[in-house]
């Protein structure tokens, strides 16, 4: 698949004023999105995301490296050559960004304007635009009367006026309720499969990325810590930050109080990381062991229609009502660990736990 | 004394004078100082046309004539005056030092009211490639029109105020009849009826400008 967008050792840093450092937003990023997909790019506030989306339409230029974007060098361009390229790239923002002074129909066909059709042409692309984003209804109201879903629908359909080849949508649901945001998740997807448009999409909110993203880029601190297929990232997270992410939908390793009262109930801890490994594997590997088992914590999420996620299972093996029985039951646990580590991570965390007390 | 007989005439033909006088310098002012705002704002740092030097040295000299009380203000520019009107007397010769500061002060409420529209919209313009000059006249002034026609309210009172003082130099107007008639020959009546109808101009004007803006908001 060809790329549309290329960053090869993209760096971006601002100087806040003569005499401290300059600020790097982007550091030494290299990333290639394919057409057609739908790319997140996920990260806490500050982390750089807001400049690298406007390093991809020319809104920000490059301190370093090269920014290309559908055969535009965005850092060489001149502004002629920027204006002609935003006109490929449309951009959706949190706050909307409406023009209050226009309605939603002048909102819509402001970018045509720019881009320079004729009015009858314009009416008619409003008018399929409006229908497409379901907001006809609106079209002559201002925008200060429409709730924020319907501004939102108002905010792509100006974005996708002019037929662009990418879509930026910059933290586009974050000011929606849950229910709004899945309708214009909804729509995005439409978007990206009926008309063929790339969408980059950034976002704080791992959920937006599960549920619509076929690749994800993390970003911390201004770098790419992780990124690639989005199931991929996730269920097999290499950088501190994607595994925090996901831990904050699913809980993650017990630890603290919880692990305290958790590990008081007996038997033997054992969190398992689920991925392609799926949670009836794990129970499987339990019964051939002939472990007794229960989910004690943790949870998991959809990925695109895959599970992902960490387990905390409560586990007993009967041994013998001997002495030697402790020392059975290890074994017996040992075995299942390492039945289990050969398919996926597995945490002891009371062991972690004793391990610190020891030392 | 005079009688009403021979003053209604004065009167009349004054309040053209104060109404000539503030058409005109407000028509050329607010052109002028809307693009030395526009300017202003868009030569900030960080804003479409960032220029620290423009920004600066418009900044300067606006704070400098600024402070200046108007009535100093009226004779320092006197040379100016005799340049473009000819002459420093008559209403002709008040035009200019009043469009000059309505120019600057305009200037300053015209930036203001810019800078307080959302960053976002303006680059919500520049991402679908609008270029920063249309930006500038057909999304960020559009979007500021209604703290703008209050910012050109204030200086049509403003503008009337200004007039008023031309008066001292023989500007002509309100100004000069209430001097003229009411002060110098001590006609109580004449300095209260002056001051009526600059009252009823003033609240013609605010109550315009309130309806104007309201209208705008309103959508």
């Amino acid at each position: 698949m060809p790329a549309v967008i290329e960053f090869d050792d993209v760096t971006k840093s601002f100087a806040s004023d003569r005499r401290s450092a300059p600020t790097v937003a982007v550091d030494d990023v290299t990333l290639r999105v394919n057409t057609g997909s739908i790319v997140g790019v996920i990260g806490y506030s500050g982390a750089g995301k807001s400049t690298l989306v406007r390093l991809i339409n020319g809104l920000e230029h490059p301190t370093s490296g090269t920014v290309n974007v559908l055969g535009v060098d965005v850092g060489r361009a001149s502004e002629s050559e920027l204006r002609g390229l935003r006109g490929r790239v449309g951009m959706i923002f949190q706050q909307f960004n409406l023009f209050n002074s226009r309605t939603v129909r002048a909102n819509v066909a402001y970018p045509l304007k720019v881009a320079g059709w004729k009015k009858a042409d314009r009416d008619r692309r409003v008018d399929e635009l409006l229908r497409f984003v379901g907001i006809s209804d609106k079209a002559n109201q201002y925008p200060r009367r429409l709730s924020g879903g319907q501004k939102q629908r108002v905010g792509i359909a100006r974005a996708i006026a002019t037929d662009p080849e990418i879509l930026l949508a910059d933290e586009a649901t974050s000011a929606l309720d849950p229910q709004t945001t899945a309708e214009v998740l909804d729509l995005l997807r439409e978007v990206n499969r009926r008309l063929g448009i790339t969408i980059v999409v950034i976002t704080h909110q791992i959920s937006i990325v599960h549920e619509l993203c076929d690749e994800v880029v993390v970003m911390d601190g201004g770098r790419v810590v992780d990124s690639g297929d989005t199931y991929r990232v996730f269920a097999h997270p290499r950088a501190d930050l994607t595994r925090r992410f996901v831990a904050a939908v699913t809980q993650g390793v017990p630890s603290g109080d919880v692990l305290t009262s958790l590990a008081a109930g007996g038997g033997t801890l054992l969190s398992v990381e689920i991925n392609e490994f799926t949670s009836e594997d794990v129970s499987a590997v339990f019964h051939r062991h002939g472990a007794r088992h229960s989910v004690v914590y943790g949870g998991v999420t959809d990925v695109l229609g895959r599970q992902i996620g960490t387990l905390t299972y409560r586990v007993r093996v009967d041994g013998a009502a001997d002495a030697a029985a402790g020392s059975a039951t290890d074994a017996a646990i040992d075995r299942i660990v390492a039945e289990l580590a050969a398919h996926t991570e597995v945490h002891r965390p009371e062991a972690a736990v004793k391990k610190e007390v020891a030392s | 004394m005079n009688d009403w007989k021979t003053l209604a005439p004065v009167l009349l033909e004054s309040v053209g004078e104060t109404i000539y006088m503030v058409a005109v310098s407000l028509a050329i002012s607010g052109v002028v100082g809307l693009v030395i705002g526009a300017a202003l704002y868009a030569t900030r740092p960080g804003n479409l046309f960032a220029n620290r030097v423009v920004f600066s040295v418009m900044n300067v000299v606006i704070n400098v004539v600024r402070p200046i009380p108007f009535i100093i203000f009226l004779t320092a520019v006197a040379p100016v005056t005799r340049a473009v009107a000819g002459t420093t007397l008559g209403t002709e010769a008040a035009i200019v030092p009043i469009t000059i500061m309505a120019s600057v002060v305009i200037a300053r409420v015209v930036e203001q009211n810019l800078v307080a529209v959302d960053a976002g919209t303006v680059e919500a313009a520049r991402a679908v490639g609008a270029k920063r000059v249309s930006v500038l006249f057909g999304v960020v002034i559009p979007e500021a029109l209604a703290p703008l026609i209050l910012g050109y309210t204030f200086m049509f009172i403003a503008v009337v105020d200004m007039s008023a003082m031309a008066g001292y130099i023989g500007g002509g107007g309100l100004g000069n009849f209430a001097i003229i008639y009411g002060y110098q020959q001590f006609n109580a009546g004449a300095t209260w009826i002056t001051v009526a109808i600059i009252v009823v101009i003033v609240q013609s004007g605010q109550l315009l400008g309130n309806w104007l803006a309201q209208r705008v908001l309103r959508r």
